[in-house]
């Protein structure tokens, strides 16, 4: 009766990677202006020194991402002003210069227009690599990663392509300095807290070995949806079905749906028979901006560090009253 | 019963065995409706005693003040949870077989089912428009998606009705079947582009159209409950004139009836049903095609039975389905789709051979 039931896992998993969807953007007309139209600016969240740009023949000038976590690397390392054009989700930092391509529904022609000399995936999407390799594009596929070392690889490895080699490696090392401060900031607790990642308000979660469980398992949280997806026949991101999250009453709520689904603090607390948890009577339902809580760039230090924040709030607050 | 029955203008008219709704069979309907919606309650990921489960039910009774143990967490689980979802299936189980029922007996056609017409393609695209477009979101009075996906299969089924029947001729069986099919495959090809266009909701509007039986709580029986009514009324008094129209449109004509009155009075009643099952439920598939004919298998082929028979057992089976959904993979949920047909298509195939070979 319906079709692409068997896709459903495979498009689930996508749409929760999260960043690499967008719109499909054939009538994209080819731009011929000159590249590096975008001031050379230093992000905000990752302030690094002065750009020096090594201007090189082999350093691209033209470059295309159509990842947004690639996006945010790109900018942060200061290759921002050597990135021509980006895709529809890759809205982070503002200055991003974002147009109708798609990472999700990738348009090799619509690519190949803006004539770059790189082109940053996430996914391989309707083999869409060979088909800008056959147009003589360079291309890097930067999968999302299943640890954060895959997230510094990464960084590292679009420094060394862009001709910021200097700026990635010094990134990584304040998020790796930043990430060490937030963990030994955690006190020590006999049994760990518990937390709910909410993907949307159909109940899909994450379990710990996702590179968003990994996030929680730094801060020492033990997450109530793994036995949901003890193999990882679900990819870890399971369902999970209400009556389970309302008997393993989690301590923490995180919810990466506020603006897809619109869910806050709120509306959780109105669904039928949430007003008993815990985390709801505690105030400790974390509402998460769902770019950062889904994207594996330099932003994952700010997710980090607003976990942290709730757990160490919730910790204070449970030693206090017990 | 006898082969041949009287029908109301006295003429007789050869039918095959139960022509009349036997009471043998309602009780089982009905025990096995009860039976589900008990075990329902019983059952699901957290395990709550069963005893207890009783006493919390003698509990609510007027009078009756029995203290049955179960935490405020159970107590929300039972009530809250468990409590809506049972009811909700039952109502959508048996809107959708009952619904399908009417619609193969309208079209003679064994292959029909409530999403012949339209149906589950027009209310994907409402339910699609309202996911992408965000209208009402936080807002929580009314949550705009049932709305919009049962206005969405209303507006299918009447333009397929409109599309199908020429004005002035008695539009026959197959050219409205043919519309269903023409605007379907129309608004399914909206509703992708739709949803193409807005890759970032994609996963809200997958997970409606594969259906589930919501937990938003008693909203959503509170919406269906007065359409239930009203297509469980209007199909139970068609049974009649159903079976008449099963001989053909000119004997039926003969014996002095108005098939295209008939057809369009059922077929409205048991598109209503539908559309609001499919509105708060989504898009729940095999339950209104297989449950009729299982019916008519072991009950024989006169709507007075197969009609009421499978509202009972189709509320039953959806029931017991969604059981599986929520208990198989706990504490992971299934979409219950996938349990609907997992289970429906080898019973279905089981109570075939069994009835070929009798």
């Amino acid at each position: 009766m319906l079709r692409a039931r068997k896709l459903v896992p495979v498009i689930v998993a996508i749409a929760m990677l999260g960043a690499a969807c967008g719109d499909d953007a054939p009538e994209t007309t080819p731009q011929t202006t000159s590249s590096a139209t975008v001031p050379s600016e230093v992000p905000s969240t990752e302030p690094t020194q002065t750009t020096e740009t090594v201007e090189t023949a082999d350093v691209p000038q033209r470059i295309v991402s159509l990842s947004p976590s690639a996006t945010e690397m790109l900018f942060a390392i200061g290759a921002g002003d050597q990135v021509l054009a980006v895709d529809a989700f890759s809205y982070f930092p503002p200055e991003a210069p974002v147009t109708e391509l798609s990472g999700f529904q990738p348009n090799v022609e619509a690519i190949v227009g803006y004539d770059p000399d790189l082109v940053v995936l996430s996914d391989d999407i309707d083999d869409v690599v060979s088909g800008l390799q056959a147009a003589g594009i360079t291309t890097m596929l930067m999968n999302a990663p299943v640890d954060i070392p895959g997230t510094y690889a990464q960084i590292e490895q679009l420094g060394e392509a862009t001709g910021h080699t200097a700026e990635a490696t010094d990134l990584v090392e304040q998020m790796q300095t930043t990430i060490d401060r937030l963990i030994a900031s955690i006190p020590e607790r006999e049994t760990p807290l518990t937390y709910y990642h909410e993907l949307d308000d159909q109940l899909y979660s994450v379990t710990s070995k996702t590179f968003i469980g990994e996030i929680y398992a730094l801060a020492g949280l033990t997450n109530v949806a793994d036995a949901a997806d003890p193999d990882g026949a679900a990819g870890g991101y399971p369902q999970l079905s209400a009556e389970y999250l309302v008997d393993a009453d989690p301590d923490l709520i995180f919810l990466a749906d506020t603006v897809c689904c619109a869910q806050s603090a709120a509306s959780l607390a109105a669904r039928p028979g949430f007003d008993q948890l815990s985390a709801v009577k505690a105030g400790n339902v974390i509402e998460l901006d769902d770019d950062i809580a889904s994207r594996w760039g330099p932003r994952i230090v700010d997710f980090l560090e607003t976990v942290v924040a709730a757990t160490n709030a919730a910790s204070a607050a449970d030693t206090g009253t017990s | 019963m006898g082969a041949v029955a009287v029908d109301e203008q006295g003429l007789r008219v050869a039918l095959p065995r139960g022509t009349r709704l036997e009471t043998g069979w309602l009780v089982g309907g009905i025990a096995a409706a009860l039976g589900a919606v008990v075990l329902g309650l019983w059952l699901g990921p957290v395990s709550i005693p069963p005893g207890r489960v009783m006493l919390e039910l003698l509990d609510r009774l007027p009078v009756i003040d029995i203290d049955s143990g179960l935490s405020v967490s159970d107590r929300a689980i039972v009530w809250d949870l468990r409590a809506p979802r049972v009811v909700l299936g039952l109502l959508v189980g048996g809107l959708l077989a009952g619904s399908g029922a009417a619609y193969q007996g309208v079209f003679r056609n064994p292959l029909a089912d409530p999403y012949l017409l339209g149906i589950a393609a027009g209310a994907g695209l409402g339910a699609t428009l309202a996911i992408v477009s965000g209208v009402g979101d936080g807002i929580g009075v009314v949550d705009p998606v049932p709305l919009a996906a049962f206005v969405g299969a209303l507006v299918a089924v009447a333009a397929a009705g409109m599309l199908g029947t020429r004005r002035g001729r008695s539009g026959t069986a197959s050219t409205l079947i043919l519309a269903g099919v023409a605007v379907a495959s129309f608004l399914t090809a909206v509703q992708t582009y739709v949803q193409q266009r807005h890759a970032e909701s994609l996963r809200q509007v997958y997970s409606w159209l594969l259906g589930r039986l919501s937990t938003s709580g008693w909203g959503e029986v509170g919406l269906l409950a007065p359409y239930a009514v009203a297509c469980v009324v209007v199909l139970t008094l068609s049974v009649g004139a159903l079976d008449v129209l099963a001989v053909g449109d000119d004997e039926a004509a003969s014996l002095g009836m108005r098939p295209r009155r008939v057809r369009l009075v059922v077929l409205g009643a048991a598109s209503l049903g539908a559309a609001a099952a499919v509105a708060v439920s989504g898009l729940i598939g095999f339950v209104g095609l297989i449950v009729p004919h299982v019916v008519r298998r072991l009950t024989g082929v006169s709507h007075r039975q197969v009609i009421p028979l499978s509202f009972l057992f189709g509320g039953a089976f959806l029931v017991l389905t969604d059981i599986a959904a929520r208990t198989v993979q706990a504490p992971a949920e299934l979409p219950i789709g996938v349990i609907t047909a997992f289970i429906g298509a080898p019973f279905f195939l089981l109570i075939l051979r069994r009835g070929s070979e009798a």
